[in-house]
């Protein structure tokens, strides 16, 4: 299923510059569309997951307009040609 | 993001490794070290907690570790003085498969001794020590210290539960300490195969049992080289000195204003010197009086004195971190430490005299300093030449 990963700024320095990344697998929930994205881009997994595979405590992902932790996580189904989301929360100081 | 300013060092140029809050700072002096250009930030917006030169084997690279409240901790490094860095794809130091932890903060970064200039080892937290045996390409965990029955009983300190000191003894390659807070000291004698906590005698004044074996919230644990079973110990409340390799401690707190405080410093050339910067107590952390001092002991602790020529006596309520205190190796050494609120001060002459460096940063959380040294490079460049001269003889 073809989807398309909105990329923020930082991780633009692991995808070769690109903010938008067309996935065309047969990813069926957002979890294995990441694992397209980081056999991609293996430099984006570490950011956005940490070395137990769980989601960055201020990191939101976003499946069209719902954040996946308010769906079901990595679980999360997709439909032909939504956007996902990688957007940083609103945290530091 | 603002653009980074980077600094040209040369040889023999002393390097001052500024990590904070919010980025790391390079700054740059010649050897007279009054006037300092200043290289940053890098890793903007990032803390940074461990920075460490390797000066090793014709190298002049920087380590650091970053941590993004975003994007997580990782290990970089740079071979131009940060005007470019290597930050690989997937984070080097990392808890492997069938462990529940993951990588928060790195805390310590520590080259090797001379001996193994490939060796590198990190401190990080969730508390654990890491070792690379081939220049940082890869890390192996201390699976002996990770697998330690006392570590379900470790409890995180204020900092978190991390392991922040990694001391070396230069000629017993199967010997090293490590401090964790809170979890005390531990020594092994015999390369990380077996791990013994090492306390006798350091004080938990926040449990019930005060000298408990291991669990103190040791801060900071320094050694000099030419005498390593000699090692200076900044307890949660308490000085200490050992003279037996740490198998007891005594304490050593005649002459400061109060025994709690984070930073503790060793002479690069005199293994009775120690530098230390009080700070109230733990639940006002700040310094004494309003005093902003460092203190130095000449005699091994038995009597501390203060330094303050410089620093500022009045209404100077700051905190310096366990890993913001540095000494360079120049006679006379110099001595930096910096401040949480992001104030750097310097003594070219061992802390008789200091100044400001820098002001304005972000709050201070390392300082590292160099000399960097081209003098590897240099003959093995006139080596070569005079190799080139050599007429070539044919082997028979």
């Amino acid at each position: 299923m073809a989807v398309v990963f909105y990329i923020p700024s930082y991780l633009r320095n692991f995808t070769e510059g690109r903010g938008r990344v067309p996935v065309d697998a047969r990813a069926a929930t957002v979890g294995e569309a990441l694992a397209e994205l980081w056999t991609l881009y293996p430099g984006v997994r570490d950011r956005v997951v940490d070395e137990r595979g769980k989601l960055r405590q201020h990191i939101n992902v976003f499946v069209g307009d719902t954040n996946i932790r308010d769906a079901r996580g990595f679980e999360t189904v997709l439909v032909q040609g939504v956007e996902i989301s990688i957007i940083p929360a609103v945290s530091g100081g | 993001m603002p653009q980074a300013r980077h600094v040209t060092a040369r040889d023999g140029d002393v390097l001052l490794m500024i990590g904070t809050m919010k980025g790391a700072f390079l700054l740059r002096s010649d050897r007279g070290r009054k006037r300092w250009d200043i290289g940053g930030p890098y890793f903007p917006g990032q803390s940074i907690y461990a920075l460490a030169y390797d000066g090793r084997a014709d190298r002049r690279r920087l380590w650091a570790g970053t941590q993004s409240e975003h994007w997580g901790a990782s290990l970089s490094s740079s071979d131009d003085f940060g005007r470019t860095w290597k930050e690989p794809d997937s984070v080097p130091i990392r808890f492997p498969d069938g462990s529940n932890d993951s990588l928060k903060r790195i805390w310590q970064i520590l080259p090797g001794r001379e001996t193994e200039p490939d060796t590198i080892y990190c401190g990080v937290e969730p508390a654990a020590l890491f070792r690379s045996v081939d220049s940082g390409k890869s890390w192996q965990l201390a699976r002996a210290l990770y697998d330690h029955p006392h570590r379900k009983l470790w409890q995180p300190g204020g900092g978190g539960l991390c392991l922040h000191t990694i001391v070396l003894d230069p000629e017993n390659l199967k010997r090293m300490w490590i401090a964790i807070s809170t979890g005390g000291v531990y020594r092994t004698d015999d390369d990380g195969a077996s791990w013994r906590p090492r306390n006798v005698g350091v004080s938990a004044e926040f449990l019930p049992d005060k000298y408990p074996e291991f669990g103190q919230c040791v801060h900071k644990v320094v050694s000099h080289p030419t005498k390593p079973d000699r090692l200076f110990l900044q307890n949660h409340w308490g000085l200490f000195r050992s003279d037996d390799g740490a198998d007891s401690w005594k304490a050593i707190e005649k002459g400061v204003p109060t025994t709690f405080g984070f930073a503790m410093a060793m002479h690069p050339h005199d293994p009775s010197t120690v530098y230390n910067l009080p700070i109230e107590a733990d639940m006002f952390r700040a310094t004494p009086e309003g005093k902003l001092r460092v203190y130095r002991t000449t005699n091994s602790g038995g009597s501390w004195q203060p330094l303050t020529s410089g620093l500022p006596q009045k209404n100077a309520y700051e905190c310096v971190l366990r890993d913001s205190m540095a000494v360079d190796r120049l006679k006379p050494a110099g001595v930096y430490f910096g401040t949480r609120s992001g104030k750097v001060f310097g003594s070219s002459n061992e802390g008789r005299r200091w100044s400001m460096v820098i002001d304005g940063l972000p709050p201070v959380t390392c300082v590292k300093v160099a000399q960097i040294s081209g003098a590897a490079a240099k003959p093995k460049r006139k080596a070569a030449k005079k190799a080139a001269r050599r007429p070539v003889r044919k082997r028979r």
